[in-house]
C-alpha cells in the first residue's frame, strides 16, 4: 500500500517545497492567515459592545462560531491558487511533460496534486482558527460547545476539500492559468453562498441541520474528486487547444449525437431515442425504487407527525384547522380554472428545473426535487386518510391516475436522465474529453426531453384539464 | 528496441500521425525529420505512452505502449521539446527528485546524480538554482534527467533547438557518447547536420506519414539516385571513345573532365579506373550529396513541387 502511495507523497512534497520557495504565494497566505484572526477579533469586540446595549445574548453566543467559520474560510480562498495552477501552471511552464512521462498511475499524479492543494489551505485555516481561539481565550470569552467545534472543523475541512477538488478539476480542464483563475469564481461564489446558508444554520442553532450540511458538502466534494479522476487523462494535458470556444465543433458534436444518424422522425424514435432510453434503463429502475421509497417515507412521516401535531394542538388551532378544511375548493368550479397550457408549462418547467439542478450537483439536487414531487403524492394520500375521506383509494385513483399515467412516467424518465448524467460524469470515459462527454449527455437529455417527456406532459396536461376533474366529480359524487 | 506497426493518431478531424512503421534496434539512433507539425512529437509521445494510438501498435523496450504504459514510461528516458525543469530547485534536488520518481535507492540516486552532473560538466553548478542556468546548461540537465535511471530507450525531441552553436555542439557530443550497444535512441530534429552526424537511420515524416526511411546512404541512393563521380584530368584528354562498363552512365564530358553515374560502384569503379589507365587522371571523386538535398527533394515531391538543386 505504501508503495502505491509513495508517488503521491513524492509529487506532493516536491510541489509543497516549490511553493514555499515562492514568496508571491507565501506572503499573501501568511499575512492573511496571521492577520485575519486579529481583524476578526477586533470586529467581534465591536459587535459585542454594540449588541450588549440590546441584551442580544443569543446573537453574541453565535458570533464566535460564526467568526471561526469565516476565519477558516478566508485562507482557503487565497490558497486556492495553488490548486488552481497545479496542472495548468505546470503545463504553461512546460514542466508537465517530464512529470507525465514518469512511471506513475493517473490517480497517483492526481492525488499528489490534490493532497498538496488540500494540505496548504487546511494548514492555513487551522492555524488561523487556532490563533483566533487563543485570542478569545485571552479575552475570557466562552468557546463554542465541543459538538459545534467539531462541526466547525469538519465544515472547514469540507469547504477546503470541496474548493480544492473543484479547483483541480478546473486546473486539469483549463488551457491557461488565466482561464483557471477566471473559472475560480465558479467555486468561490457558490461556496460563499453556501456559507451564508451555513451561517443561518449556525445562528439558528440546529445541530442536526448542520450535520446534514457537513455531510452534503463532503458528498459533493467526494463526487468532485471522482469527476476529477474520471476525466484526468494525460493526453488532454498535452493538447494544444487554446482558450477559444469552438461553437461549431460543439454544435456539430451535439447535433450528431442528437440526430444519431437517423434520416426520418420514425427512424430517430426507433434508433436515436431508443439507444438513449436503453442507456438510461438502469437509472430508470433506480428512480422507480426512489419513487417507492419517497412515497413510503412521506406517507409514514405525515401519518406520524401530522397525527401527533393534531393531537398536541390547542383547541383553538384545532378549531381553525377544521374551519379551513370545511372551506376546501369546490371541484366543479376548479374544473373551469384548469388550463392545459398552464399545466403543461408548469410540469415542463419542473422537469427542466430538475435537469438544471441535477446538472450543477451531479444529479443530487435534481433527484432531491424529484423525490419531493413524488413524496407529495404519498403525503397527500396520508393527509386524506387522516381526514377520513370515504373510499380513499378510489378517489385517489380518480384524481391522480388518469393524467398520472402520463405525467408520472414523464417525471420519472426526466429524472432518470438526470441521474444517468450525474453517474456518467463521474465515470471514466477513455478517449473522450470532458467537453465531448458533457455534449453527448446533453444530447441524450434533449432527445428524451423532446421526444418523450414533452409529448407525455402535453397529453397529461390535456387529460388533467379536461378528463380528470370529470372522473373525480363522478367518483366523489358516488 | 522500438517497433511500430501502422501507428496512427487522430485528434478530432486531424490525422496527426498516419500509419507509421518503424523498427529501431538496440545500439541504433533513429532520426525523425520533418517540418513543424509533421507528427514527430506526437509519434514520440505515443512511444512514451503519453498518447494512446488511434490505430496500430507500438512496442518500446519490449512493452506494448497501450497495455503496459507504466512499464514503457519506466524504461524510457525522455527529453521533451521544452526542457521542463523546475526553476526553483537546484540541479542536485532536481535529479534526486527524478531518481525517486524512477524508484532508485538513495545511494544509487546520489551516485548516479553525481556521475551525470560530472559527465555533463555541471558538477560545479550543482547547488545553484536551475533558474540561474544558461540555456545550454538547462538542456544538459534535462538530458541528465532523461538518463537518471539509465534507460534502454532514449527519446529526444529537438535536443538542440534554440541553442547557440557551442551549446548545441556540446549536447550533440553528449548524445554521441550516450550511444551504446544496449541503448536505442530516437531523435526528432530540424538540424540536418546534427542528424547526419548522429543518426544510423533516418525517417522523413510529412503530414503524419513516413515518406522515406533508411540509412543515409540508402536514402541518398533511393532519393537522389546512384552515386555520381567526377573524373578530372591534368590536361585535355579525349574520353569520348571510352567504352564504359554496364551500369555506368555518362552524364557530362569536357576536355578536362568526365562525369558518370555508377549503379554499382564497388564492381564498376575498378573497371573505370582500369579503362583510364593511360589517362592523366588528377582526381576521381564522388559528388558530395547531403542529407539536405535528400530532405528537400523528398519534401518537394511530397508537396508536388519541382526540386531545384
Amino acid at each position: 500500500m505504501f508503495n502505491k502511495l509513495r508517488p503521491v507523497l513524492l509529487v506532493a512534497r516536491r510541489e509543497l517545497r516549490d511553493q514555499f520557495r515562492d514568496w508571491r504565494v507565501l506572503m499573501p497566505m501568511a499575512i492573511l492567515t496571521l492577520a485575519f484572526p486579529y481583524l476578526m477579533n477586533e470586529f467581534a469586540k465591536q459587535a459585542v459592545d454594540f449588541l450588549n446595549q440590546f441584551d442580544a445574548n443569543l446573537i453574541l453566543d453565535r458570533l464566535v462560531p460564526f467568526s471561526i467559520m469565516i476565519i477558516g474560510f478566508f485562507p482557503i480562498t487565497v490558497s486556492l491558487v495553488v490548486a488552481l495552477e497545479s496542472f495548468v501552471g505546470e503545463k504553461e511552464r512546460g514542466t508537465i511533460e517530464p512529470l507525465l512521462s514518469a512511471p506513475f498511475d493517473d490517480w497517483q499524479l492526481y492525488f499528489g496534486k490534490l493532497l498538496v492543494g488540500v494540505v496548504t489551505p487546511l494548514a492555513a485555516s487551522y492555524l488561523s482558527i487556532g490563533l483566533y481561539l487563543i485570542l478569545i481565550a485571552r479575552q475570557g470569552l466562552d468557546f463554542p460547545p465541543p459538538a459545534v467545534m467539531v462541526q466547525l472543523f469538519l465544515l472547514t475541512t469540507a469547504h477546503a476539500v470541496l474548493m480544492v477538488s473543484a479547483a483541480i478539476v478546473i486546473s486539469v480542464q483549463s488551457t491557461s492559468v488565466k482561464a483557471a483563475n477566471l473559472l475560480a469564481s465558479f467555486i468561490v461564489i457558490p461556496v460563499a453562498i453556501l456559507m451564508q446558508g451555513e451561517a443561518v444554520m449556525l445562528f439558528w442553532g440546529n445541530e442536526r441541520v448542520l450535520w446534514l450540511a457537513v455531510t452534503g458538502v463532503l458528498i459533493i466534494a467526494l463526487l468532485l474528486i471522482r469527476v476529477g479522476i474520471a476525466h484526468f487523462q494525460r493526453e488532454y494535458l498535452l493538447g494544444r487547444e487554446i482558450d477559444t470556444l469552438n461553437f461549431r465543433w460543439m454544435l456539430k458534436t451535439f447535433w450528431v449525437n442528437f440526430v444519431g444518424g437517423a434520416r426520418s422522425v420514425r427512424e430517430w424514435y426507433g434508433r436515436a431515442l431508443g439507444a438513449s432510453l436503453r442507456r438510461i434503463a438502469p437509472a430508470l429502475l433506480f428512480t422507480l425504487l426512489i419513487a417507492g421509497a419517497s412515497l413510503w417515507m412521506s406517507y409514514s412521516w405525515v401519518k406520524d407527525n401530522a397525527a401527533n401535531a393534531i393531537s398536541h394542538a390547542s383547541a383553538e388551532d384545532r378549531a381553525r384547522l377544521e374551519e379551513n378544511l370545511g372551506e376546501l375548493p369546490d371541484l366543479s368550479s376548479l374544473r373551469g380554472h384548469l388550463n392545459p397550457s398552464f399545466l403543461f408549462l408548469n410540469n415542463t418547467r419542473a422537469v427542466a428545473f430538475i435537469f438544471v439542478a441535477g446538472l450543477v450537483s451531479f444529479s443530487v439536487l435534481g433527484i432531491l426535487i424529484y423525490m419531493i414531487n413524488i413524496a407529495l403524492i404519498g403525503g397527500l394520500y396520508a393527509v386524506f386518510e387522516l381526514l377520513g375521506v370515504q373510499s380513499l383509494p378510489m378517489v385517489f385513483l380518480a384524481g391522480v391516475a388518469p393524467h398520472g399515467v402520463f405525467e408520472i412516467p414523464a417525471l420519472m424518465i426526466g429524472s432518470a436522465v438526470v441521474l444517468y448524467i450525474g453517474a456518467a460524469i463521474v465515470t471514466p470515459q477513455t478517449g473522450k474529453s470532458m467537453g465531448e462527454v458533457i455534449l453527448e449527455l446533453m444530447a441524450d437529455w434533449a432527445k428524451i426531453f423532446v421526444g418523450l417527456v414533452v409529448p407525455l406532459l402535453a397529453i397529461a396536461a390535456l387529460i388533467e384539464a379536461y378528463v380528470t376533474p370529470g372522473i373525480l366529480l363522478r367518483v366523489m359524487g358516488s | 528496441m522500438i517497433e511500430t506497426q501502422d501507428l496512427s493518431k487522430q485528434f478530432h478531424d486531424f490525422m496527426a500521425v498516419d500509419g507509421v512503421n518503424l523498427s529501431v534496434q538496440s545500439g541504433q539512433i533513429l532520426a525523425l525529420l520533418g517540418q513543424n507539425g509533421a507528427g514527430k512529437t506526437t509519434t514520440v509521445r505515443m512511444l512514451t505512452a503519453l498518447l494512446h494510438p488511434s490505430r496500430g501498435w507500438a512496442r518500446v523496450a519490449g512493452y506494448d505502449v497501450v497495455r503496459n504504459g507504466h512499464d514503457v514510461r519506466a524504461s524510457v528516458g525522455v527529453l521533451t521539446e521544452q526542457h521542463g525543469l523546475y526553476m526553483r530547485m537546484t540541479a542536485v534536488e532536481y535529479l534526486d527528485f527524478f531518481g525517486q520518481v524512477y524508484s532508485l535507492a538513495p545511494s544509487a540516486r546520489k551516485a548516479r546524480s553525481e556521475n551525470l552532473l560530472e559527465y555533463f560538466g555541471l558538477a560545479e553548478a550543482a547547488k545553484r538554482r536551475i533558474g540561474e542556468y544558461s540555456k545550454g546548461m538547462r538542456q544538459k540537465l534535462a538530458l541528465a534527467r532523461a538518463m537518471i535511471h539509465d534507460p534502454g530507450v532514449l527519446l529526444l525531441d529537438e535536443p538542440t533547438s534554440a541553442m547557440d552553436p557551442e551549446s548545441a555542439r556540446l549536447v550533440r557530443d553528449e548524445i554521441a557518447r550516450l550511444k551504446s550497444s544496449s541503448r536505442t535512441i530516437v531523435i526528432c530534429s530540424h538540424n540536418l547536420t546534427e542528424v547526419e552526424a548522429l543518426a544510423d537511420k533516418i525517417a522523413i515524416i510529412y503530414r503524419g506519414r513516413i515518406l522515406v526511411q533508411g540509412t543515409l546512404d540508402e536514402l541518398k541512393r533511393s532519393v537522389l539516385g546512384a552515386p555520381e563521380y567526377e573524373i578530372r584530368f591534368a590536361g585535355a584528354w579525349n574520353a569520348g571513345g571510352l567504352e564504359l562498363p554496364k551500369g555506368v552512365e555518362k552524364l557530362a564530358e569536357t576536355p578536362t573532365s568526365l562525369k558518370v553515374r555508377v549503379e554499382a560502384p564497388q564492381a564498376s569503379n575498378p573497371q573505370i579506373l582500369k579503362l583510364l589507365s593511360g589517362a592523366p587522371v588528377m582526381a576521381f571523386q564522388e559528388e558530395t550529396r547531403t542529407l539536405e538535398q535528400v530532405y528537400l527533394k523528398v519534401m518537394a515531391e511530397a508537396k508536388g513541387r519541382e526540386y531545384v538543386q
